[in-house]
């Protein structure tokens, strides 16, 4: 065994996205030596998400931190959108307070909160290494990880232990074994453009003022690829986009800027966006499938967080990611030094991590909510129920004098047939709704 | 001056201008590989239809033709793809491939 004061680090994080960043700063707090690599030029540049990030767990690592997050609005209206071809539901919360401190949630460039974060990090005390790509993991005769390889010239560093936030295709779990067979059915490809218009057009078109921001969640409108859709502001460019269930996408025709372009094109989006230019087109996949998908978190001298490690809460009214992302890096950075300063990197000595994990919501939100990420994306969700909700809607508002109203029952019941659900399959699918987002 | 779509009412774009749109920071070593011999004999060709950069580009022969500069290290394509050892994945070297902007 390598004597730990010989090694490059005490803890090397591989990726500083949000869980490498948190990893970095507690582990470094924690009085260790951390080297933080990140493959891109700086922290964010090969990050994208839709656009919301939930920062309250940060209040632990960075107290008061909103005041120099780069936010680009906060978010006052959350709405959820039912699409059909030609209709649209919406249900529309406002609350103002959540544009003032301690506030709730923003929308944020990636680029620039990754690399603030990653700032806080290199404040606490880890070294930031940039433009590196880890290319492999380094390992001892017993199998033990003990450090990484990277593209660098003798690029080999050697660490204690390794904490991998190398993001959603995690090479290094998959090289450590704590992934078993891929299935790109645990994944959607999310393809968003970043569309350019004046700061007072945003307002105006969405109803908010100064740093508010609204954030649009959609089902339907994804051209019939089980996913789903989005719409956010930023402070002068609208986030909009699709994320897109892989092997659904690839056994049909429309590509994902067609998909968008129809979204875009829907009579409920389309004045929301008129006049407004492509300022930036982005792509990501997202492991969307939850607590079902994840890897064993724990080995011999390694650790996983964030993406990597399938942290992607996908459950409907819930779209997170960031903030399991952060979360898992801070615990797993809190037990990677624990587990230095007790001389045990074993998996046995990491076992913390995951006992964290599960005592927090990273593993609860994710336990309990384990069967929504299926439901969301199943057939009937996807592919039935938007045009019955909107059909419904649809006829409890139309006024059809000389005709009588015809009863809320009847018209539910004859949409539902109109849209082909059996009614067992609405009874399972609700109990299984209920249940699964307790 | 771009054109502006009659229905749609916002500027229609190539996809050509669309993807000029991404920062690619272009190294000289191609970090996914694609074996195009092992494409001739697939019929389902996920990877032309899912992959957003649309780098996958089916040739007269059967083949596939790819190129790996204006990739956005995604996955997707070797997620979807049905061949086993069709397509060789790693990330670029460091410091090179897809940039997303900062303000």
């Amino acid at each position: 065994m390598n004597r730990p004061d010989a090694n490059d680090a005490d803890v090397i994080v591989v990726g500083a996205g949000p869980a490498g960043s948190c990893a970095a700063i507690a582990a470094a707090r924690a009085g260790r030596r951390v080297i933080l690599i990140e493959r891109g030029p700086f922290p964010g540049s090969k990050n994208m998400y839709g656009g919301v990030v939930y920062p309250r767990i940060l209040d632990e690592l960075v107290p008061r931190w909103w005041e120099t997050a780069p936010v680009q609005r906060w978010v006052v209206r959350r709405s959820t959108m039912i699409l059909s071809e030609t209709g649209a539901l919406s249900v529309d919360y406002r609350s103002n307070a959540w544009g003032q401190p301690p506030y709730n949630g923003a929308t944020a460039y990636r680029p620039d909160f990754d690399e603030w974060l990653s700032r806080q990090a290199v404040a606490a005390g880890a070294q930031l290494v940039t433009s590196t790509t880890v290319t492999g993991l380094l390992r001892d005769a017993s199998g033990r990880v003990v450090g990484v390889r990277t593209d660098r010239p003798d690029g080999d560093l050697t660490a204690s232990v390794v904490i991998a936030c190398d993001g959603v295709n995690s090479f290094l779990a998959k090289e450590a074994g704590l992934y078993s067979a891929t299935d790109p059915s645990n994944f959607t490809l999310g393809v968003k453009e970043t569309l350019a218009l004046p700061k007072h057009v945003i307002d105006e078109r969405f109803g908010v003022r100064d740093d508010q921001g609204v954030d649009i969640e959609i089902l339907g409108g994804t051209s019939g690829v089980n996913g789903g859709g989005f719409v956010y502001t930023n402070l002068d460019t609208i986030a909009l986009g699709v994320v897109l269930k892989l092997p659904k996408l690839a056994a049909q025709k429309k590509r994902p800027e067609e998909i968008i372009a129809t979204l875009k094109a829907h009579p409920a989006i389309a004045p929301l966006i008129e006049g407004a230019e492509v300022k930036e087109y982005s792509a990501h996949v997202i492991p969307e499938a939850g607590y079902s998908m994840m890897p064993t978190m724990v080995t011999d001298g390694m650790v996983v967080a964030g993406d990597a490690a399938a942290l992607c809460l996908a459950a409907g009214i819930w779209l997170e990611g960031v903030n399991f992302a952060m979360a898992s890096g801070m615990c797993a950075g809190e037990a990677a030094a624990a587990a230095v300063a007790r001389n045990d990197v074993s998996a046995k000595g990491l076992a913390p991590y995951t006992d964290k994990l599960n005592a927090t919501f990273v593993l609860r939100d994710h336990k309990k909510l384990r069967k929504v990420p299926g439901l969301v994306l199943s057939d009937r969700v996807q592919q039935r129920y938007p045009a019955f909700v909107t059909s419904v809607v649809e006829r409890v508002f139309r006024v059809d004098n000389p005709q009588p109203k015809p009863g809320l029952r009847r018209i539910v019941r004859q949409e539902r047939k109109r849209a082909g659900i059996k009614l067992s399959e609405l009874i399972r699918d609700g109990w299984t709704g209920l249940r699964g987002f307790g | 001056m771009t054109a502006i779509d009659r229905d749609t009412n916002w500027p229609e774009i190539s996809f050509e201008e669309r993807i000029g749109t991404a920062e690619f920071r272009i190294h000289e070593r191609a970090h996914i590989v694609v074996d195009g011999d092992t494409c001739r004999g697939c019929s389902t060709r996920e990877c032309v239809v899912a992959c957003p950069a649309n780098l996958f580009v089916p040739t007269s022969d059967g083949g596939i033709l790819f190129n790996y500069e204006n990739c956005f290290e995604c996955g997707t394509c070797y997620l979807v793809c049905n061949k086993e050892g069709a397509i060789s994945w790693s990330y670029p070297e460091g410091g090179f491939g897809i940039v997303f902007h900062r303000t």
